[in-house]
């Protein structure tokens, strides 16, 4: 198995990257502020218009580092890698089985069961945890929710799927304040929204969601993936949808009871967002920090992968499911395991 | 015979990946994992040895050229030749012995193919050697007996004598070679004492392979939820 290997988040917008020999220097004015060997990196994402030298980019495509660019509130800009790698011949697969509606419904319950069965463990919780804050609303949805994976399997088809996935969200994030216990008044979901998000949480999930998809699309290209040809989401020029397919199962787990722990735990508080005149909520430089160093930790935390029994770091989920779904493009098993949290 | 097409040709040092392991050879040759750090290692031994395709010795009685192309048609591969050493012959030995441009009298071609490890238990280096030498022979017209295995932890080099056992095995290598890039399929892991030494076992992931566990199964456990308790 592959380590796991640190991303460097710069996120000064002055900065300035360049390198010495192996190593990735960080420079603000000339000076340098942080220096790391080039080995310990899987990725570099810079936040605003940092400038990188040449050389740097060379150096990153040449060891297969990620360098990819954001802007200040986590759009994604672009991306500098080497060679496209990996085999033609499974991208090739991925394109046709992306074409199949038959395979594509398939590999779309796959994802979707897994969010479905993901969120209902996390709203499960207070149901252990907070037993004197359940009401109907969440006994009824977790009973509706248990239900869906044996809805899925007789969804006929892709827009079925998307059906039951849209009615479970719903169900799901119309419980989500349930969740938040410390700082109530100032991290109240409405309903889930983004471009702009119009609450402080919708701000942090978004720019969680953001630095998953980050995460799964470096995967995905590591295994020889397409990250732009997915089977849930259909084709949309510059829609990473593959990586959007596969995040699907990540999301309650890695994002969002990280986002829910660190309102609890006062990590991050309401003055760190930035309410626009028009609703429109931005998130600001510390509060960013604090989630980009939050969201560090998180990936080092060990568990035990599900399907495969083996202890690994949360940090690789992207790339183990990534792997596991080229090994079934590739015939080395028979379907597609997701990744499962309860 | 059959010849291969331009198409079709693989690349000839792949046979000892294939005579190692077919999944080797598959991750390498069709999926390209680690074709770039493959590709750079290779190239770095090659510079290490200084080796120049311009720069060939020649003593009076023997020639010697590095990195010479080599191709064979028969076999579908296509190549470099580390060293093949072109030995003076005072008569001409029908079919051993050819002709080299500018230069008088016999010669007879000797392959050598450099490795930096030990000699192995198996015949991955030989088949190499021997596919090398029956390019040789094509390009050449010549038939060739033997060559040498040079390692360079021994510093020795070890003569391979091309029999008809050797030649055998490195044409259905390279049949089933061939057979793999046509299908584009991957064979499956199959976990052995080699696993141990190679160097791709974090993509190829024996392990996962041979502890399978059906994913229906799987689903159907973490599907199940329990409502009763509400």
């Amino acid at each position: 198995m592959r380590r796991l290997l640190n991303t460097l988040y710069v996120t000064m917008p002055d900065a300035y990257l360049a390198c010495d020999g192996e190593n990735v220097l960080v420079k603000i004015e000339d000076e340098i502020r942080f220096r790391i060997p080039v080995h310990n990196l899987e990725g570099i994402v810079c936040f605003g218009f940092a400038g990188a030298s040449p050389k740097l980019m060379y150096l990153c495509c040449e060891r297969g580092v990620a360098l990819s660019f954001l802007t200040t509130y986590g759009k994604f800009m672009g991306r500098i890698t080497g060679n496209i790698s990996g085999n033609v011949l499974l991208r090739r697969t991925q394109y046709r089985w992306s074409d199949d509606e038959t395979i594509s419904s398939r590999l779309s319950r796959r994802f979707v069961a897994a969010k479905i069965i993901n969120s209902r463990a996390v709203l499960h919780r207070v149901l252990r945890d907070h037993p004197e804050i359940v009401d109907n609303n969440l006994r009824d949805s977790l009973v509706l929710l248990a239900r869906m994976p044996e809805r899925l399997e007789r969804a006929a088809d892709g827009s079925a799927i998307r059906g039951i996935e849209g009615e479970a969200a719903h169900l799901y994030f119309s419980n989500f304040n349930k969740l938040i216990l410390n700082q109530k008044d100032d991290f109240q979901m409405i309903n889930r929204n983004r471009r702009p998000p119009t609450d402080r949480i919708n701000a942090l999930l978004s720019f969680l969601y953001t630095l998953l998809t980050h995460e799964v699309v470096a995967a995905l290209e590591s295994v020889g993936l397409d990250p732009q040809v997915g089977f849930l989401h259909r084709d949309r020029p510059g829609r990473p949808s593959l990586a959007l397919d596969v995040m699907e199962e990540m999301r309650p787990h890695l994002v969002d009871r990280l986002a829910v722990t660190l309102i609890n735990r006062n990590q991050i508080s309401s003055d760190g967002f930035n309410v626009k005149e028009n609703g429109a909520v931005i998130m600001e430089d510390d509060t960013r920090k604090e989630v980009l160093t939050a969201w560090q930790k998180r990936k080092q935390e060990v568990i035990t992968h599900p399907y495969l029994g083996e202890k690994i770091p949360l940090g690789l989920v992207p790339y183990v499911q990534a792997l596991l779904l080229a090994r079934h493009m590739r015939g080395d098993m028979e379907d597609y395991p997701p990744f499962f949290w309860k | 015979m059959m010849l291969y097409s331009d198409e079709d040709f693989l690349l000839l040092s792949g046979i000892q990946h294939m005579a190692f392991c077919e999944r080797q050879w598959a991750l390498i040759h069709l999926e390209q994992i680690w074709a770039e750090n493959v590709r750079t290692v290779e190239g770095k031994q090659l510079h290490d040895r200084a080796d120049d395709p311009f720069k060939d010795e020649s003593r009076k009685k023997l020639r010697v050229v590095r990195s010479m192309p080599i191709i064979s048609h028969a076999l579908g591969l296509r190549g470099i030749a580390d060293v093949v050493e072109f030995h003076q012959s005072k008569i001409n030995i029908e079919g051993e012995t050819c002709h080299l441009e500018n230069r008088e009298g016999w010669w007879r071609p000797v392959p050598i193919e450099y490795k930096r490890g030990r000699p192995k238990p198996d015949d991955r280096d030989a088949v190499q050697l021997c596919a090398q030498a029956m390019a040789l022979e094509e390009m050449l017209q010549v038939s060739i007996s033997s060559g040498f295995l040079f390692y360079g932890k021994t510093k020795h080099r070890e003569l391979v004598t091309l029999d008809l056992r050797l030649r055998q095995h490195t044409i259905e290598l390279s049949i089933r070679m061939h057979q793999l890039a046509r299908e584009g399929l991957t064979p499956k892991a199959q976990k052995g004492k080699h696993c141990s030494q190679c160097s791709l076992t974090e993509y190829c992931q024996p392990y996962w392979m041979l502890r399978h566990r059906p994913v229906e199964d799987y689903l159907s456990r973490m599907c199940r939820v329990e409502v009763d308790d509400l």
